[in-house]
């Protein structure tokens, strides 16, 4: 068994994979911790204390959950952002994969070539990457993983990231749900959030509109 | 004969897929490859070749693109005959390995299962787009029928052209025998397509020494079928021009002089990596380990892959004979390399011999970088150029070495 944990960064000029250190990804019903497998509902708590314990919680959706492709998509962004308002938390949407240039605006995007940008300009410490192609996730994850401090969380819709510091797998709208609903049973609990005041930023396909 | 390795019993199950039960075009029922594995009738003789041709029938391959290569050959034209049987949807001739191998990639892009064969100097021809393939994710299937590649030409087996193969980010297996080809191919789409892995597969045998000899091979009924291959579970996204990996081939933002591109190519290539590593527990569970063992507990070891094994187990009967007692290591993946597994296999040897078909010797230094102790590691016998290795050579190397 592996003694490396996935834990937040800055871990090296280029950390290594967690899989290349040992680290297995969970079987269905399971998720990971750090590293750790675990039964998929101690992870729902342990998110919903990250999140709720964060100042920058953050969301970052991906193209399969951004467009409406089919009817899970949609279905799926609305529970994102059931989500983003229970914690609360900002979106800051993965809309696509290209590489940005000349610069990208880290204050309203993210993009898995160089997601350290978004992370240091919002001094986001606690975030969940949902609807995000595996290989894209992985690389972004890594890369976070690398030069920053952020927390790192996936909801992946396939065997889950070895690379985020906690990662669900086969992601559904129920699992979305069920977070959610984690998130309001500590708050009902008393659990306060420590999110700063932010304003949800507004997009449309040419960009920023408030 | 390989052992049979009880799946059943394991309950792997390696697809979800919805179409599990129904029929394809061809009257095939759609099956998980375990209970295609549990389901293996009365033995077959067959051909290497032969074994190809039925382990695609049975495998749900969409498109095969073929050049000829001997020893290849033989199973890319018995795949054209599947084709004009309804089993393919598409198959034709490229201009060269080098195109062959791109077409696949464009069939794979596109979404589609893809197989395909080549040997020696073709595999060196098509070089390029292994890392490729594996750099897009692309789960293709190519059997390497490995034969030498050097000058003066050789059409017969030699195993040098794996050691190309090793850092392409492709998973490489290799089988020692006919059988072992069979479960390779059909176990190898159902690994190299988990959304995790989801990589290309180099499945290598020996030229020859497995194509062109015959076997006896328990095969899956050819009325079941491997369920399709669903490219909405891949970790990339469909082609796009604009998105990497297509990008990085038309306009590679890699050579954009600045730190972000490099180290994002750097994770990439991690990625790849990290997929590979994947691979080892969908592996695992439905080929029951990444290598075989018999007798590890014994001071001699015989430690290699392909068909080096087979003489090894020969030789093995030979010294047993003569009282001196030594125990097998059989590699079945040489990418993932089963490290932890040699490693626990090799620690109570103190001889441990590496007979290879390739004069590099790459297999006797990978496990040399491997393990602790190594001068334990005797790099040998070794033979190229399609000679034999008879087993009597590696039992007199044996007896040289230990003093016996």
């Amino acid at each position: 068994m592996s003694q490396y944990k996935v834990q937040p960064g800055p871990e090296a000029f280029l950390s290594p994979s967690a899989a290349s250190m040992g680290i297995v990804l969970p079987d269905p019903g399971e998720a990971h911790i750090e590293g750790t497998i675990v039964p998929e509902e101690e992870a729902f708590e342990e998110a919903a204390r990250k999140f709720l314990a964060a100042k920058v919680p953050t969301i970052f959706p991906g193209p399969l959950v951004l467009w409406h492709w089919n009817e899970n998509a949609a279905k799926q962004a609305t529970a994102i952002r059931k989500l983003a308002n229970a914690i609360p938390a900002r979106l800051i949407p993965m809309a696509d994969y290209r590489p940005k240039y000349p610069k990208i605006d880290p204050e309203v995007e993210i993009n898995p070539n160089h997601p350290n940008l978004t992370i240091w300009h919002n001094k986001i410490d606690v975030c969940i990457f949902v609807g995000v192609h595996c290989h894209q996730a992985n690389l972004a994850l890594k890369i976070i993983r690398g030069g920053t401090n952020c927390y790192t969380m996936a909801m992946c819709a396939q065997a889950g990231h070895e690379d985020a510091c906690l990662s669900f797998r086969d992601a559904s709208v129920e699992k979305i749900e069920r977070l959610t609903a984690a998130v309001l049973k500590l708050k009902s609990e008393g659990v306060e959030s420590q999110a700063e005041e932010f304003t949800q930023i507004k997009l449309n396909r040419q960009g920023r509109i408030a | 004969m390989n052992k049979e390795v009880d799946l059943k019993g394991k309950k792997v199950k390696l697809s979800q897929h919805v179409k599990i039960g129904q029929k394809n075009k061809m009257n095939q029922t759609y099956t998980d490859v375990s209970d295609m594995f549990a389901a293996k009738g009365a033995p077959s003789f067959l051909t290497g070749s032969e074994v190809i041709r039925d382990a695609v029938k049975v495998a749900g391959v969409d498109i095969s693109v073929a050049y000829p290569i001997t020893p290849q050959s033989e199973a890319a034209a018995l795949i054209g005959e599947l084709y004009a049987e309804g089993y393919l949807l598409d198959y034709f001739r490229g201009e060269s390995e080098f195109a062959v191998m791109g077409q696949c990639a464009g069939a794979a892009f596109g979404g589609a299962r893809v197989f395909t064969t080549t040997a020696g100097p073709g595999t060196l021809r098509a070089m390029e787009n292994f890392p490729m393939w594996a750099g897009s994710r692309l789960p293709i299937q190519v059997v390497v029928t490995c034969r030498g590649i050097n000058s003066p030409l050789s059409i017969q087996p030699d195993t040098l052209e794996m050691a190309y193969l090793l850092e392409t980010g492709m998973l490489v297996w290799h089988a020692e025998t006919a059988q072992d080809l069979y479960d390779f191919i059909l176990a190898g789409f159902m690994v190299s397509e988990q959304p995790d892995v989801h990589l290309p597969l180099a499945n290598c045998c020996d030229g020859f020494f497995v194509t062109h000899t015959k076997d006896t091979v328990n095969k899956a009924p050819e009325d079941l079928c491997l369920p399709p291959y669903d490219p909405y579970k891949s970790p990339v996204p469909c082609m796009d021009m604009e998105c990497p990996p297509v990008r990085m081939m038309r306009d590679p933002f890699v050579m954009k002089s600045n730190y972000i591109s490099y180290s994002t190519h750097a994770s990439w290539q991690q990625e790849v990596k990290a997929a590979v590593e994947r691979s080892r527990k969908h592996t695992i569970a439905i080929l029951g380990g990444l290598i075989e063992t018999e007798n590890v507990d014994r001071e001699i070891l015989i430690v290699s892959s392909g068909t080096a094994v087979s003489q090894g187990r020969e030789a093995i009967r030979l010294l047993e004979a003569e009282g001196i007692k030594v125990g097998l290591v059989k590699i079945k993946t040489i990418r993932p390399f089963p490290y932890q597994e040699i490693l626990e296999a090799t620690a109570n040897a103190k001889h441990i011999f590496v007979p290879e078909f390739n004069m590099a010797g790459w297999m006797a230094r990978e496990i040399k970088a491997l393990i602790p102790n190594n001068e334990r590691v005797y790099a040998g016998p070794h033979v190229a150029g399609g000679m034999t290795m008879p087993s009597e050579v590696i039992a007199e190397e044996i007896k040289k070495h230990i003093g016996a």
